[in-house]
């Protein structure tokens, strides 16, 4: 068996797609989370309408017994500002993993402010970070004032799978801003350095699936009535 | 550098001397295969109990065995520990030994992840199944069918455990099947393209996509149900307008692509099996896996097979019928393969191909009496009798695990460095044989007789009770069939006859390294030329046909040319294809494998703990049941914080 002197430490093992074993599982774990979201809204779709008292989602409801009257509870302005902020945190997460697969190349001998900003990969898992928990926010909010309003998870049809279908939503968005958080936690402790670009990437991956089912969430529950 | 011989300890006492800190540890794929081995075996002496107590009670009319309550339990537990604790663990224990072998690797893609699902599934098997102690064992069949599994009418415990535990073992399988899948694709040696895998890997990478694709499916029907018992949302609650066939749907979506989980792993085995002791290549390699891709996909169009009689209509039900019917083709493609694999061969009638020609014969039974059912006016009068008991049983053990028991026999000498004995394998046959079929086929009969499946008792005079007394007999003597292998198998650990490298003069590249395997598997991963790449180098006069092409070496070249090695410290870590017959250690070899931790081990326990708080609550000890769900969550976060955290193996 013939041996050679390593000239440089290997950046990542020889695998057959020349891919991260971690980015080609990260890809097989959004497959398995399509079939659970596409499990939560077709039962979301097909409980459409089929409630049998309100409140009801997009139209007025009053109660034949107490005659108490509801408005229709969802808030689509409102909830239009958080998607919002949701994909806008997309961009954020772009920028973080650029910046930080960037951590190789060399500093220019005068930094500008812009190119300082463009860089900062913890300017830009913070903001994501931030808007994902200001997503967060929003959605307590909704939540309660819901309930407040009368819809709790066990109400009729609309408030179990509406709160159920969300729910899961926001527990993902939730464990994606902990692992972020991680990551931000990380790079102001030692620096994240070219060889953790696999670890940004893949919470990349995931963070922008979460808001791809969000926009498929917004407009089958929220726009289409 | 000193050479160490093939080891003679390891052939004389063929077991791996090993402490209970090394199995708890462990990261390595071969160990972690025999731990799903040896747990599957035990849960399948579970399973076989609790299904000689119901043909003890069904023996004769009015049995006084049992009583229905406790006769619930039994089907349900029978039916879930053999699905679910049995089935699909045996199938694991040959993805995690056989995989890495057979595409030239070291190991799995992640190796922590893969002791985890151990024991997330050895968990959850004990949480669902030590409720039986307690009268509280599950009892709503193993599918649970809501309304009768909701809070309504199952109040106590017992569907509780189902449920959870369920949710536990579908953790296990998902991670496996992430671990797996990213094996099979992103780290087979140079030159094995995917027409070139041997046949078990191509339905294990088939099984794995159903599983990421199919579970997530169950995963939220069990949530419903779970909150639906636990928080009392209205997803199967027809009071509140649910529909209430939401369960039915969603289970049997998951449920179909299930069976074809728990039977093409089988299929591969019997894909290795038969070529080997025919002296012949598989016939039609590439259609019969195109033909397993065909059954996946097709698998997850027919669930509703299953619900002919609940009344969807005459579109529906044509439209199930007819996938169903095309799903019968590319099985039926498999049979034809098999058969002309072995034509013209030359046979030896080992024990692992007498079962692996009974998975043949007897799935094509099982095979037979499903396309009866395929047809709805003829499914609605076998629905829910002993016809289709009949029926699966034929596809799961004369399919699943005959075919399962041929690969135990053909890989036994690959893990031990011994074989399994032969004379004891052919009485375990045919006592097992006659009595699977004395068991069954009876119940074709029965069935079409009118017996409806899961009665605990039946009264005379219905011309049920001869069959029911043949069912008996022979599933009283399945017990001691396997008692025999039982015997055998751990005999056979210590003193069976020294198998070599390749006792069965085998093709594939897990017949290419020593018995059992170095813990680094592969000295030097070699390259692939064919997809028979032993016979290359031993019986070229076999390969007549079989494509053949040089691009491995360009691959290696690039793999070698770039510095990067597949794991070792040397860059001539890979070689044409070549025997290994020398055992030596990884740190000899430059060699770095991952290192053992029990973080695993720890993280699947905080699951267990956080799922054994949900019946606490549900018993209204609220208190014990939120402690319980903060230290279970704590030993999660905190272990998985531990374990990403810490890098896989040493530096190098």
């Amino acid at each position: 068996m013939a041996h050679a002197a390593e000239t440089h430490a290997p950046t990542h093992h020889y695998t057959t797609t020349g891919l991260d074993n971690r980015k080609v599982a990260i890809w097989m774990f959004i497959g398995s989370e399509c079939m659970l979201f596409a499990s939560l809204i077709s039962t979301y779709l097909i409980y459409k309408g089929k409630s049998l008292v309100g409140p009801y989602p997009h139209e007025a409801w009053t109660n034949p017994q107490t005659g108490q009257a509801f408005k229709a509870i969802l808030n689509i302005p409102v909830t239009s500002i958080s998607t919002f902020v949701l994909l806008m945190s997309s961009f954020a997460m772009v920028m973080a993993l650029a910046a930080v697969e960037n951590r190789a190349k060399p500093r220019p001998a005068n930094p500008t402010f812009w190119w300082k900003v463009e860089n900062s990969s913890k300017l830009w898992l913070f903001m994501t970070c931030l808007m994902g928990a200001t997503f967060l926010g929003f959605q307590a909010y909704e939540f309660t004032s819901f309930v407040h309003e009368g819809l709790s998870i066990r109400r009729n049809l609309f408030g179990s799978s509406f709160f159920t279908l969300t729910g899961f939503h926001g527990a993902h968005v939730t464990a994606g801003v902990i692992w972020l958080g991680t990551l931000l936690a990380i790079d102001m402790k030692r620096g994240l350095q070219p060889k953790d670009a696999v670890w940004v990437d893949i919470s990349a991956l995931y963070w922008h699936f979460v808001d791809v089912v969000w926009i498929a969430i917004f407009t089958l529950v929220y726009l289409i009535k | 550098m000193a050479t160490v011989a093939a080891s003679p300890t390891y052939a004389t006492t063929g077991v791996y001397r090993t402490s209970i800190m090394d199995w708890l540890t462990t990261v390595d794929h071969k160990k972690i295969g025999t731990l799903y081995l040896h747990t599957a075996l035990f849960f399948f002496v579970v399973g076989g109990v609790e299904a000689i107590i119901m043909r003890a009670q069904l023996m004769g009319p009015n049995g006084k065995l049992v009583s229905a309550e406790v006769f619930n339990q039994l089907f349900t537990m029978h039916g879930t520990t053999m699905v679910f604790l049995v089935i699909m663990p045996l199938s694991a224990a040959f993805f995690n030994f056989l995989i890495p072998l057979q595409i030239g690797a070291r190991d799995v893609a992640f190796p922590r992840l893969n002791a985890f699902s151990y024991w997330v599934y050895l968990f959850g098997g004990l949480f669902i199944t030590i409720p039986i102690f307690f009268n509280a064992a599950p009892d709503g069949g193993w599918f649970a069918y809501t309304p009768l599994t909701g809070k309504t009418y199952s109040p106590g415990q017992n569907m509780n455990f189902w449920v959870l535990g369920i949710q536990i073992l579908g953790i296990s399988s998902l991670a496996a099947a992430f671990n797996f899948a990213t094996t099979i694709i992103n780290m087979r040696a140079p030159g094995m393209h995917l027409m070139r895998m041997p046949m078990f890997t191509w339905m294990s990478f088939v099984v794995q996509w159903l599983i990421i694709l199919a579970f997530p499916v169950i995963t939220i029907a069990l949530f419903f149900m779970q909150f639906d018992r636990f928080f009392g949302t209205n997803f199967y609650n027809t009071f509140a307008g649910a529909d209430p066939l939401l369960w039915q749907h969603l289970f049997w979506i998951f449920g179909h692509p299930e069976v074809y989980i728990l039977v093409l792993p089988a299929f591969g085995l019997v894909s290795e099996v038969l070529p080997t002791y025919s002296r012949k290549p598989l016939f039609g390699y590439a259609v019969v896996a195109y033909s397993g891709i065909l059954i996946g996909f097709l698998g997850f169009g027919v669930w509703a097979h299953h619900m002919f009689s609940v009344g969807m209509g005459p579109i529906a039900d044509t439209v199930f019928g007819v996938t169903t019917m095309l799903i019968a083709i590319p099985t039926g493609v498999k049979i034809f393969n098999w058969i002309f694999t072995m034509w013209g061969g030359s046979i030896r009638f080992t024990t692992a191909m007498k079962f692996a020609i009974a998975l043949i014969a007897m799935f094509t039974i099982g095979g037979i009496s499903g396309i009866t059912h395929a047809s709805p006016p003829s499914d609605l009068q076998q629905t829910d009798t002993y016809y289709i008991v009949a029926h699966f049983h034929y596809v799961l053990y004369g399919g699943a695990i005959m075919g399962i028991f041929a690969g135990i026999y053909h890989y036994f000498p690959k893990m031990y460095g011994r074989k399994m004995d032969e004379k004891l394998g052919t009485w375990h046959f045919w006592l097992n044989f006659i009595a699977f079929n004395l068991t069954f086929f009876p119940m074709h009969f029965a069935g079409m007789l009118g017996m409806p499946r899961r009665i605990y008792t039946y009264d005379a005079g219905q011309g049920w009770e001869t069959f029911n007394m043949l069912s008996s007999i022979g599933a009283f003597l399945m017990a001691p069939a396997f008692l025999i292998f039982a015997y055998n198998f751990f005999k056979s650990k210590r003193r069976g006859e020294v198998a070599g490298d390749n006792p069965w003069d085998a093709a594939t590249l897990e017949w290419s390294i020593p018995s059992p395997p170095p813990e680094y598997n592969f000295a030097q991963i070699p390259m692939v030329t064919s997809r028979y790449p032993l016979w290359d180098l031993t019986h070229p006069e076999r390969m007549e046909g079989i494509p053949h092409s040089m691009d491995g070496w360009d691959e290696a070249k690039q793999r070698t040319g770039e510095h990067v090695t597949t794991g070792g410290k040397h860059e001539a870590d890979v070689a044409p294809m070549h025997i290994e017959s020398e055992r030596k250690s990884a740190k000899e070899l430059g060699i770095s494998m991952p290192n053992p931790t029990i973080k695993p081990l720890w993280v699947a326990a905080g699951i267990l703990v956080l799922f054994s708080s949900l019946p606490v609550m549900y018993a209204g000890k609220k208190a014990i049941a939120f402690t319980m769900m903060a230290i279970g969550g704590s030993m999660f976060v905190g272990f998985l914080y531990a374990w990403l955290t810490t890098p896989m193996e040493d530096a190098h």
